[in-house]
């Protein structure tokens, strides 16, 4: 991207100015580096965004902000209903609520480094991933409707965890204002055994070791420490989340030709809030929401199992639970003023500082945990919100190293048998489905996700924590 | 089995995968396309054509009838856990489709699943003619 195009407003943060239909200005969080790396097409997004009816403040990106489908992915946007605000498909993707979760285990790493390619089979065998996996829960029609209204909650009530894993989920594993007509039948029809499955593409399971910490304090409140063995699992909202986006996308072009919403990009199709089209995509939306939560929810189960069976002493707790794909009621201030907003976050995770008061308690004083991937063969990241970042960016961070070459290009670049060996001799374990979607999410086809986090912590949204680096992985 | 004419290619997207079909008329576009995205899922000929499942839907224009002619059929290879390998667009209007998917029961071992599709995406939409030959393409996402 062209620095000449953007004002330094202040270290880190980036502005384009208002011009033209652009209704707010735009903004960048990144480092110079970043933002020069970033396509230009970026730019273009985040200025389109700015053009939607009802946006607040700014029209955001994040350091890891590539090119999306109308948002960029990273990107960040609040609209405000009583403005003639909008929801957007693009703003909240076609996989919603793909997100993270992060399981302590109550291990160090000299408890599992010799069992780890046991744990790791057993895992793959247990945890479903895959084109075409099927889980092991069959839904009845009534009981799709409690998972879509109810979440993690309706798993939870039916053995799949305990109360302290939805205490540490964002919005206790439950959104409201799910109402499962506003789905399709097919989006119903394609559920079938997907709740409790990995997925494909970017999602995995993987197996880390905590090798540094930033913060002792805050890191002791989220009970991590150096040597702490971790899991992080990577997944969304499977097919039916998938079939609530593409349903959305019709429904939303149609809403834009109604209301004579102007649309720059295709992919920007959006609806009124405060309209038929708006509420049932957002309900939808909320649906798809909570199909996600209840997936890792179930997810979180197998994991468990898989435990049990290698390392039995292992006592696995949730850190906590956050999507990176989603559409939320939020109340910040505009102007002194506090306001009821729906925020979009495209591939950008929600990161609340000590000032909310809708935490788990556990982490009221410090704030939330914000769950940031790297990739099979580089470092994540633990973050905790802060209260800068929900003055400045509607409480919001990246969620991952974002793509630096397109799948295309990888699959020509690496093997993934290649690859297999090559984490391995650093010592990282890989189980994959497929080769070649291997090669396509090889580590270095990402940014490098320490500047990105760099990026962040110096622009003040989130503080670092910890680090975990990869030991094993599955990926789908 | 009759030849299938035209063909298919993929274009770069930072995050995803661009596909586009080509052929003498949009109707084999279409097909093509459609096989350019199911070979990013499965060894397209390692899938045998046994069962044919119909496909009918509706746009306001031809464009987004494009993406509604592959999220349908990515929703029926699901619901059926079925792989396609060929593709007949045998009725399109400005605003109606009719076609035909060929494909049989997804075996893993087999067909060799590569990456699951999530939809077709309005990014870099575009249907019509290009250098005297008809081309549909479209960013899916993975």
């Amino acid at each position: 991207m062209d620095l000449k195009l953007l004002n330094l407003q202040r270290e880190y943060e980036w502005v384009i100015p208002k011009a033209g239909a652009m209704i707010v200005p735009g903004k960048i969080f990144a480092s110079q580096d970043l933002v020069e790396e970033m396509d230009h097409k970026v730019y273009e997004q985040v200025t389109n965004v700015a053009c939607l009816p009802g946006i607040q403040r700014f029209s955001m990106a994040m350091p890891d902000a590539h090119w999306g489908y109308g948002f960029p992915i990273g990107g960040v946007a609040a609209f405000d209903p009583q403005d003639g605000g909008v929801v957007s498909v693009g703003g909240v993707g076609f996989d919603v609520n793909c997100g993270v979760r992060t399981l302590k285990t109550g291990l160090t790493w000299g408890d599992v480094q010799t069992k780890l390619k046991n744990l790791i089979d057993t895992l793959f065998a247990i945890v479903p991933a895959g084109m075409g996996s099927r889980g092991k829960i069959s839904l009845s029609g009534s009981q799709i409707e409690d998972v879509l209204t109810k979440g993690s909650q309706w798993v939870v009530s039916h053995g799949y965890g305990t109360r302290e894993d939805l205490e540490h989920t964002e919005d206790n594993g439950r959104v409201s204002g799910a109402d499962p007509s506003a789905v399709s039948q097919l989006a119903l029809k394609r559920e079938r055994r997907q709740v409790g499955t990995l997925g494909s593409g970017n999602h995995y399971l993987e197996i880390q070791r905590v090798d540094q910490v930033y913060d002792a304090g805050v890191a002791e409140k989220f009970g991590l420490a150096v040597d702490d063995v971790a899991v992080t699992i990577h997944c969304g909202s499977r097919a039916l989340g998938h079939q609530v986006g593409t349903d959305s996308l019709k429904l939303l072009a149609e809403a834009s030709r109604k209301y004579g919403i102007p649309i720059r990009e295709r992919e920007l199709v959006c609806a009124p809030i405060d309209s038929p089209e708006g509420r049932k995509y957002f309900s939808a939306v909320n649906c798809a929401i909570n199909y996600a939560f209840a997936n890792r929810q179930v997810i979180t189960h197998l994991v468990r199992l898989g435990f049990e069976k290698v390392l039995p002493k292992a006592d696995i707790r949730m850190l906590y639970d956050i999507g990176h794909n989603t559409c939320k009621i939020e109340d910040h201030q505009i102007n002194g003023q506090t306001k009821e907003l729906y925020v979009h976050r495209k591939g950008a995770t929600r990161a609340f500082g000590p000032s909310r008061t809708n935490l788990p308690p556990d982490y009221q004083e410090v704030g939330q945990p914000v769950i940031v991937g790297g990739t099979m063969g580089t470092p994540s990241y633990i973050l905790v919100g802060t209260d800068y970042g929900e003055q400045v960016a509607f409480a919001s961070v990246c969620h991952g190293a974002g793509r630096r070459m397109s799948r295309k290009k990888a699959k020509k670049t690496w093997r993934g048998e290649r690859l297999i060996q090559e984490l391995e001799a650093r010592g990282i374990y890989v189980r994959g489905h497929s080769a070649a979607g291997l090669a396509e999410e090889a580590p270095g086809a990402y940014k490098d996700v320490t500047s990105v986090i760099d990026a962040i912590h110096q622009a003040g949204l989130a503080s670092k924590v910890v680090r975990l680096e990869p030991k094993g992985c599955i990926k789908g | 089995m009759d030849r299938v004419s035209g063909s298919y290619d993929y274009f770069e997207h930072q995050a995803d995968m661009g596909i586009l079909g080509c052929g003498a008329t949009l109707a084999e576009a279409f097909a093509q396309g459609a096989r350019a995205m199911f070979d990013l899922m499965v060894e397209l000929d390692r899938v045998q054509p046994l069962q044919r499942v119909a496909i009918e839907c509706q746009g306001n224009d031809q464009a987004e009838l494009f993406v509604e002619w592959l999220n349908r059929l990515l929703a029926e290879a699901d619901i059926r856990r079925m792989a396609f390998s060929r593709f007949q667009v045998n009725r399109l209007t400005e605003s109606h489709l009719q076609g035909l998917a060929w494909g049989e029961s997804l075996d893993v071992g087999r067909h060799r699943p590569k990456t699951e599709v999530k939809a077709a995406t309005y990014a870099m939409l575009f249907v019509g003619q290009e250098r005297e030959q008809y081309v549909a393409r479209c960013v899916v996402d993975l």
